[in-house]
């Protein structure tokens, strides 16, 4: 039983990434409140791990949040000025119909980096997610794990303040799944602020710094990772530790 | 065996004949420059319905399509009416001119390519959106990535538009007359010979246009089928 490893804590950031605050957010769809209102503010070191049953509303609170959905009422707001930069890694990775090296100058080049910068932080991201065999290779013949691992290349050479990852791993095995929980390490350690959702718990205990825990559309929870783990306070998520061990 | 109207055209191909290869020369070079201006043009503007909300927008999708399949010679009655002498464009003595014939089969070609351009890229960014918004990119942005992305794509629609350019006769007849050595394509010439009579020189014609189209297909689809398979 590997479940309780050491929980990733990151005492080597020394200043926190920007924090994110939902007030009274909510989000419905043809009169039906599918997400909230909810309040949390996440500041603290993270990883932040979403987590909680399928249609929970982990998936649309990470897009209003990252702002690919406007909240129907209430607000998004960051620490600091403005929005901070964000990436987000998606279930079913995103990647142009290019080589692997391209889906990279691409991002690079809509954020505005100098040409002459593209090809060197390009090789670099490369070669740190073990993908310089296939630079050539067109990005959508790639493996499933190539191609997550491309992704989260292509949010590292954006050098988010801020990643979000929607169950980045859910289509994996388990050497892929390693490989892009080492990634989301490395975001961590470089300072990003983590959200990610996953409804993996002994995923979740790997990574998790806080949990944030979602059912009904409503948040149930929102702890330290070993308070969420050892004793949830909320009646949702002791069902959802104990329905998920006796599997 | 020298009435044999495949034996003569068979013979006119095999022996060079200089006023067939002008002629074919010329519809080559009519269609192409016509199919290359109107992608010029009918991508972005394509690209740019499928990214773009705005008022009448449905209106011209459905004006768009419909255009698709616009009779050949009422684009050369436009097109005849705008260059004639009396019209706004007779300065420019256009009318009788391989130019003349190249703006009317801009003017048939671009509804198809704009049309079937927006159905691709919208397809396309059906696929791309999130991961487009999340890059922080504005429409402007993504137009072209999208056309590139749809490269494939685009390159099918491409034949659509040189099939429909190079087989149409009423457009070029009207606004270029079918001057010998002139404004005489492959169409308008197999029109004038079968009116005339000449049917080996007609179906000589005919089997040259045939098997340039097919040409120009089959060289297109490997290219698509070869580089599809590399990039996936």
């Amino acid at each position: 039983m590997t479940s309780f490893n050491a929980p990733f804590h990151a005492s080597s950031v020394l200043s926190l990434p920007p924090a994110l605050r939902f007030e009274g957010v909510a989000f419905s769809h043809q009169d039906k409140v599918l997400l909230g209102p909810c309040a949390f503010t996440l500041e603290g070191a993270g990883p932040t791990l979403v987590m909680g049953p399928n249609g929970a509303g982990k998936s649309l609170l990470l897009r209003l949040a990252h702002g690919l959905l406007s909240p129907t009422q209430g607000r998004v707001a960051w620490s600091g000025e403005g929005s901070p930069r964000q990436a987000m890694v998606f279930q079913q990775p995103v990647l142009l119909r290019r080589s692997t090296v391209a889906n990279l100058i691409h991002a690079l080049a809509v954020n505005n980096v100098p040409r002459k910068a593209r090809a060197k932080l390009a090789f670099d991201a490369l070669e740190r997610f073990g993908l310089t065999a296939c630079t050539d290779t067109p990005a959508r013949v790639l493996s499933g794990g190539e191609q997550q691992r491309l992704a989260l290349a292509r949010a590292w050479v954006l050098s988010p303040q801020v990643l979000f990852l929607d169950e980045p791993t859910s289509a994996l095995d388990p050497a892929a799944i390693k490989a892009v929980e080492a990634a989301v390490r490395e975001f961590h350690q470089r300072g990003t602020r983590i959200v990610m959702t996953t409804h993996d718990l002994h995923q979740a205990r790997r990574l998790a710094g806080d949990v944030l825990f979602l059912s009904g559309g409503k948040v149930r929870e929102h702890t330290p990772a070993e308070a969420f783990f050892n004793a949830p306070v909320s009646r949702e998520a002791q069902a959802f530790i104990a329905g998920e061990l006796v599997e | 065996m020298e009435n044999n109207a495949f034996y003569v055209a068979l013979s006119l191909l095999l022996n060079f004949d200089a006023s067939l290869f002008q002629i074919v020369a010329l519809s080559l070079q009519v269609s192409l420059l016509a199919v290359l201006i109107a992608a010029l043009l009918g991508f972005p503007l394509g690209a740019a319905v499928a990214l773009w909300r705005f008022p009448g927008r449905g209106v011209m999708i459905v004006a768009l399509n419909a255009l698709m399949g616009l009779p050949p010679v009422v684009a050369g009655l436009i097109v005849y009416l705008l260059l004639s002498r009396a019209g706004p464009l007779g300065e420019w003595g256009f009318l009788f001119t391989p130019g003349a014939m190249v703006i009317a089969q801009v003017v048939l070609v671009l509804p198809i390519l704009a049309a079937l351009s927006r159905q691709k890229v919208e397809e396309l960014l059906g696929e791309y959106r999130e991961q487009f918004v999340s890059l922080g990119m504005s429409r402007s942005r993504m137009m072209p990535t999208l056309l590139w992305d749809a490269r494939f794509a685009l390159l099918t629609v491409l034949l659509a538009g040189f099939g429909r350019a190079s087989a149409e006769v009423g457009a070029v007849m009207m606004v270029g007359g079918n001057i010998d050595g002139v404004t005489r394509v492959m169409t308008t010439a197999i029109v004038l010979e079968t009116g005339k009579g000449n049917l080996p020189l007609a179906l000589g014609l005919g089997i040259v246009l045939l098997t340039l189209v097919m040409l120009i297909n089959a060289g297109a689809y490997l290219l698509g089928e070869l580089t599809r398979r590399r990039v996936g």
